[in-house]
């Protein structure tokens, strides 16, 4: 990389060149250069850090979008169930993800959830662990249930690699996933403030480069990209801005946002890649490590559909992302079969009702790759939009 | 099915009749459950405070100490599907806006909400004043009270039972549970209730789901005989249904457990196959594990795809998801509060896939089964995602071929019944075939 001269489009061509690598060749240099472990982990979020701090290098698996015929992979699953399941599997009996030392598997769903006992019983010897997240927001209840994993998980990973988490590796690797965060921050905001500088398109390849690349090096590349969107000059667009919303876990292909764009729509939030800004705040590197991870846990999680709401209004959360955006309408985008996206929406799609704010509604699979009753779709909402709202 | 004789197995006498005679233990749980829906519609007259709740992780002891009725939405969808209403409602809660993907239970629900919230029974239901979110085993239970209270407008508090993801309860998970029973449950039902908590009180409830549990036990593994007195998946949704709603911790169903008990001790002892809606079955010709939870809409048809080929259901795991009792586990007096957090940490749907085909293959050895059928319902990720994986390992471990059918819970769009009874129709003969040339598998 030469950080000061590629222009935004340049950092995302090189961005997609890892998207598109199934066979992982990022995270197997880097496991050949330092001698580390890879440790991977499946949507929606798992704690980083603490696989940073046992000098293992977090390795996002997301499916494998629409450029990998799943065949081993559909042969463990019923059609009626989500499709970033059979494309792991897919990876895995293929040898791709063999590189792995490890797998994490958090309490997204049922559906990744019983993956991490297939994983099992597929890969015996392999280390697995189910991060069963807190759904009570309590300090000395679902905290005290949340520190005791996080150590637990500390313990077991740096017994793998050898390297103890200590405290002082761990306050050291949250200072830079909270620097990360923050440079995910920016770009969100620029985005958001100037979207056509910062097409989702291009946002998207350079947070998913995040799920291969060691922390500072992702930071650096963030940074990057938003250097280079700010001195670009990119030509205006008349584009209607849109939240999308759904998209937490199996990822839309490439396509399907590039044909939202081109539809018609800025995109200025979304709950794509949610594991890079999970924490709205800084975690802190001060104190207790394990501790400062599960108050921000408690206090800092970003509303989603896999978090239990304790109050009622389930909704509240996107509208006020709607205001933050300035956003004039949602794009509920699911997956097909996405149980936690597909029981929220119902629920998101009242309140948007009551505030007046428009809304339009489609389902995919990560190898979706007929766009264009989509691009009719979006397109329609953002001339709606465009043509017909009062705002 | 040249080499499975024709139907049907069934004593021929009993045939005869419009409806089998009914053996004293049916008659009383259906008693029990009318009773039980007859007291929920009454219970804002009466004055009686309800509380929704699940049947997975359910407390229902604990919810009898204040003096509280439970409402199961599980339980009403499933009487809904059996009475034919479950698609109407599924129906309106799609056209409200919910997605054909999701759990038709949930939709089932909601429809019957916007329907007036007539319950199975045909009598309304109030709408609870506490949902009561039990978090065992499924994501959706959270989603489903989620969506319940913005209906309903009523307050919620949340049980999260950790998975076992490893296959073990660990002290972590146990005090957990417990702490969030004493900071959070046990506050929220005094406050609804007026009550305050007495845990003796709780102790003698305890006791008596214990009684009933032993009892449960043995009517379970009464399968074991040959011939089975009981079918254990069709049969055995009537025999657990007490245990599993409102009558855990009662006199009522300690008293149904003993009753139920005896008579199938008597079958045994007359060499007696099971009931069926039909008569008795008479010529036990196949003995199966099932996985999965049965399909409710066409539930009569769908076990008369068995009795007609003498197909008996000797172990099923659906009737493990409101608790394991037959691998050991009691409800214990001596630690109230523990033991309901174990309870609720070992229902079945809160195992780990390992430890479900472990469960299922000791089934078919232990109960010595000609083989296995996987019930893969639409409705249920939990049960499903991992069953076609399930099957390979079972298969592997026991030499018994497997059989894979795919139905739903309570959705009649989703129970293709020629499909279905052509799959078992050949899975039987295959079995059959196997045996007649001592291949097992």
């Amino acid at each position: 990389m030469t950080a000061t001269t590629r222009t935004p489009a340049e950092i995302a061509a090189w961005a997609e060149q890892l998207y598109y690598d199934l066979d992982f060749a990022a995270p197997r240099a880097w496991k050949e250069r330092t001698g580390g472990s890879a440790i991977g982990f499946m949507p929606v979020y798992a704690p980083r850090e603490i696989v940073h701090a046992a000098g293992a290098l977090p390795v996002g698996i997301v499916g494998a979008g629409d450029w990998l015929e799943v065949i081993r992979g559909d042969a463990f699953y019923q059609s009626y169930l989500c499709h970033i399941p059979r494309s792991t599997i897919d990876l895995a009996e293929t040898g791709r993800l063999d590189f792995l030392d490890g797998m994490l598997f958090p309490s997204t769903c049922d559906v990744i959830r019983n993956l991490s006992g297939m994983w099992q019983l597929l890969r015996p010897g392999a280390y697995v662990r189910y991060v069963d997240v807190p759904q009570n927001y309590v300090k000395g209840v679902g905290g005290t249930f949340w520190e005791h994993e996080l150590r637990a998980l500390a313990r077991e990973l740096g017994e793998l690699t050898g390297t103890p988490v200590t405290d002082e590796r761990l306050r050291a690797s949250t200072a830079l996933y909270d620097d990360n965060r923050r440079a995910v921050r920016e770009l969100y905001a620029l985005r958001r403030d100037e979207p056509e500088r910062a097409p989702t398109s291009e946002v998207y390849l350079v947070l998913r480069a995040g799920h291969v690349l060691d922390v500072a090096t992702h930071t650096a590349l963030v940074r990057e990209y938003v250097a280079a969107a700010r001195a670009a000059t990119p030509p205006a667009l008349d584009n209607a801005r849109v939240v999308v919303c759904g998209a937490f876990c199996e990822q839309p292909p490439l396509g399907l946002i590039k044909t939202i764009e081109r539809s018609g729509c800025f995109v200025v939030d979304d709950d794509l890649l949610l594991v890079s800004r999970w924490f709205s705040r800084d975690v802190g590197a001060a104190g207790d490590p394990f501790a400062a991870l599960s108050r921000a846990f408690l206090e800092d999680t970003v509303p989603t559909a896999v978090m239990y709401a304790a109050e009622a209004g389930r909704g509240k959360a996107l509208v006020q992302r709607v205001r933050a955006a300035r956003a004039e309408g949602v794009i509920f985008a699911a997956p097909s079969f996405c149980i936690p996206a597909l029981l929220d929406q119902p629920m998101l799609a009242a309140e948007l009702d009551r505030e007046g704010i428009p809304y339009t509604a489609f389902k995919y699979a990560e190898n979706t790759g007929q766009f264009h009753p989509i691009r009719e779709q979006t397109g329609t909402f953002a001339d709606t939009m465009k043509l017909w709202s009062v705002a | 099915m040249s080499t499975i004789p024709p139907p049907t197995r069934l004593n021929p006498a009993a045939q005869q009749r419009d409806d089998a005679e009914k053996d004293r233990s049916m008659v009383r749980q259906k008693e029990l459950i009318a009773a039980y829906y007859e007291r929920l519609a009454q219970a804002p007259e009466r004055g009686e405070k309800t509380v929704a709740t699940f049947v997975p992780g359910n407390l229902a002891e604990l919810i009898q100490c204040f003096d509280l009725v439970p409402i199961l939405p599980e339980i009403n969808a499933l009487q809904s599907g059996m009475r034919k209403r479950s698609g109407g409602f599924i129906t309106e809660a799609e056209r409200l806006g919910h997605s054909e993907d999701v759990c038709t239970y949930v939709k089932c629900d909601i429809g019957m909400l916007h329907g007036g919230n007539i319950g199975p029974t045909g009598a309304p239901l109030p709408t609870p004043d506490l949902l009561l979110l039990s978090y065992t085993g499924c994501f959706t239970f959270m989603k489903w009270f989620e969506l319940l209270r913005e209906e309903c407008d009523r307050p919620s508090v949340m049980l999260q039972v950790p998975y076992q993801a490893r296959g073990e309860i660990t002290p972590e998970m146990k005090a957990y549970v417990v702490r969030q029973l004493e900071s959070e449950v046990i506050p929220a039902l005094e406050k609804l209730s007026g009550v305050r908590f007495d845990i003796d009180r709780l102790r003698e409830k305890l006791e008596l789901s214990r009684r009933a549990e032993d009892d449960l036990v043995a009517v379970l593994e009464s399968a074991k005989n040959r011939p089975s007195p009981i079918d254990a998946y069709f049969g055995g949704v009537y025999y657990i249904g007490p245990i599993f709603t409102a009558f855990r911790g009662t006199e009522e169903g300690c008293e149904y457990y003993r009753l139920l008990r005896d008579e199938v001790a008597q079958r045994v002892n007359a060499m007696r196959g099971p009931t069926t809606p039909e008569g008795e079955v008479t010529d036990e010709r196949f003995r199966l594990v099932v996985e999965g939870p049965p399909n409710w809409t066409d539930f009569r048809e769908f076990w008369k795809m068995f009795y007609d080929e003498g197909a008996v259901v000797v172990a099923s795991t659906y009737t493990k998801v409101g608790g394991l009792y037959d691998r050991g586990f009691r409800h214990d007096p001596a630690d109230p509060l523990g033991s309901l957090a174990e309870y609720c940490l070992g229902c079945y749907t809160n195992l780990s896939l390992p430890k479900r085909v472990e469960l299922i293959s000791d089934y078919v050895r232990e109960y010595g089964a000609d083989g296995f059928l996987i019930n893969s319902v639409k409705s249920c990720a939990s049960f499903s995602a991992g069953q076609l994986l399930i099957l390979r390992e079972v298969e592997k471990r026991t030499g018994r071929a497997g059989a894979f059918i795919e139905s739903d819970l309570v959705d009649p769009r989703y129970f293709s019944a020629a499909n279905i009874k052509n799959r078992i129709e050949s899975y039987l003969q295959m079995v059959e075939q196997k045996r007649a040339s001592g291949v097992t598998s």
